[in-house]
């Protein structure tokens, strides 16, 4: 008899909403966190679209500690010299269905943590499951330190990395050309100075990314989230591209938070941490094997994550499928069957829902941006040249289209119809 | 502002005597000890005169980098989690 119905391995968003889940439903479940407390090896590039959790714990956010409802989106292409930015704001980002929220993970995490604790998990942290317990070549439980832990089923949650995935067989090394690494600055301002400098009221939000000289013409980007009395900046690239790169990434990070369009933005804001993480970027070529006899794979580390450039999720993902594992669980346990003949249902309800959907339908998103690099430095040339000429007056003008065409044969007529084409079938 | 001010922001617990990260430099080509000098978010590899690496592991963020960024060469690093109360403890994340 083990100890426990489930044993969740990491207590991030995808454990914890397992967990939840699990216990709900009556099942003894135990979570093991390596962090002092839940979140405090978390970080988060950005905001939480909220309707997974929504119908999990609906009205959520008005418990959880949600930093800003993000009512206002901005993508900006920069160059050395220049900044296009399109800027666009709703009232219809307010609906809760669509809502989405900028969180500071070591208090999110936590709370959610508590949640799981509240509904009957056991929540041991830190601890850190250095192993899977074989019982007869069979999973059992989680070797951590000197303890032994029994359990039907384990829940692998223990993020990107997931070195217990890859220790089960159910995960290949991950490769240079599957992740990014960010790494991020928290920046301290007072709330009212955020409102004034982002045209914001109080519980606002914004998300702004941006393409070209932050990466340095490598695929990747920067990004701006404001939260209650921070902002977070940082910088993404992945990591083949990275390990070719002149510049070093905290170099890169500080030449971008020092840079004309997101200089005035700090200005004045204390530096209160810097973090860095990886991101899982490979998409559906990603996917591990994400059952197995008494085990189950979920979040990032199975590498639930979409970066389509416009909108970047995976703590929705990651939410929706420590859902679905939950009520796999659920229901071997009612079956009493463990092995993956029971628990290989989880793949086939993670493809009837959002999140393999999303990862099938976006396919070719990761090939695509790996393989357009002309997205990440041609392009903001073209548009920079395009705008710089539209309003500069030096003498005598000419008609709009003679400016512009030769910065569109400059880049490429075949170049954009054929990147227009494959972006469309992409993104 | 350097990265090592700013990581100086953090709060960090180091395990003297245990890093959880071990470099076998021998198993690496030159082209990957040089990708750790460029890929690694807190800066924490330099390359000596002779080219041989010389790792900080306190100010450590966690993120793993270094480890997809050697994953080729095998054997060249021993990559696990600090032990339990160790490593980073992020307040905000």
């Amino acid at each position: 008899m083990a100890d426990y119905d489930a044993i969740v391995v990491g207590a991030g968003l995808a454990g914890s909403t397992a967990a939840y889940c699990m216990a709900k439903a009556g099942l003894s479940v135990l979570v093991l966190e390596r962090g002092d407390a839940a979140g405090t090896k978390n970080v988060t590039g950005g905001r939480l679209y909220a309707h997974s959790l929504e119908k999990i714990i609906p009205g959520f956010a008005n418990e959880a500690p949600v930093e800003r409802k993000v009512v206002r989106e901005r993508i900006s292409m920069l160059t050395d010299e220049s900044c296009f930015t399109m800027d666009f704001g709703s009232s219809r980002f307010k609906d809760p269905a669509s809502a989405s929220y900028t969180v500071l993970r070591a208090e999110f995490d936590a709370w959610l943590a508590g949640k799981a604790e509240e509904a009957g998990c056991d929540v041991v942290c830190p601890a850190v499951a250095d192993d899977l317990l074989r019982v007869d070549g069979k999973v059992a439980g989680i070797i951590a330190g000197d303890d032994e832990l029994t359990g039907e089923v384990v829940l692998l949650a223990d993020g990107v990395n997931s070195l217990l995935a890859q220790k089960a067989g159910l995960k290949k090394e991950l490769s240079p050309h599957h992740v990014a690494v960010g790494a991020k600055e928290i920046v301290e301002l007072s709330p009212g100075v955020i409102n004034d400098r982002f045209n914001l009221n109080d519980g606002e939000g914004l998300a702004h990314l941006f393409a070209g000289a932050p990466s340095q013409g490598m695929v990747g980007g920067g990004f701006l989230y404001t939260n209650k009395s921070t902002l977070c900046v940082g910088l993404v690239v992945t990591v083949s591209e990275m390990a070719e790169s002149a510049a070093r990434l905290p170099d890169m990070l500080e030449a971008f938070r020092e840079s004309s369009p997101v200089k005035p933005y700090l200005a004045g804001g204390k530096i209160i941490e810097y973090s860095a993480h990886l991101v899982p970027e490979g998409g559906i070529n990603m996917t591990p094997i994400l059952s197995a006899d008494n085990l189950l794979v979920l979040g990032d580390a199975a590498g639930f994550c979409l970066n389509l450039g416009y909108t970047v999720r995976g703590m929705d993902y990651a939410i929706g499928s420590g859902a679905l594992a939950a009520e796999t669980v659920v229901e071997a346990k009612e079956k009493g069957d463990f092995s993956n003949a029971a628990l290989g249902s989880y793949k086939t309800r993670l493809e009837d829902s959002f999140v393999l959907k999303d990862m099938n339908t976006h396919r070719r998103a990761p090939d695509f941006i790996e393989h357009t690099p002309r997205m990440f430095k041609e392009y903001p040339e073209l548009v920079e040249n395009i705008f710089a000429d539209m309003f500069m007056v030096s003498g005598p003008s000419k008609l709009m289209v003679k400016k512009a065409l030769p910065h569109v044969f400059k880049a490429g007529l075949l170049n954009l119809a054929k990147d227009g084409f494959r972006g469309s079938r992409a993104l | 502002m350097n990265v090592e001010q700013k990581l100086s922001a953090n709060k960090f617990v180091v395990d003297e005597g245990h890093p959880h990260i071990v470099i076998h430099q021998e198993k690496m080509d030159a082209a990957t000890a040089k990708a750790l000098t460029v890929v690694c978010p807190a800066g924490l590899y330099t390359l000596d005169d002779k080219g041989r690496i010389i790792f900080e592991v306190a100010g450590c963020l966690e993120c793993g980098t270094c480890r997809v960024a050697c994953a080729h060469m095998p054997g060249a690093m021993e990559w696990n989690h600090p032990r339990p109360s160790f490593g980073v403890q992020y307040r905000c994340g």
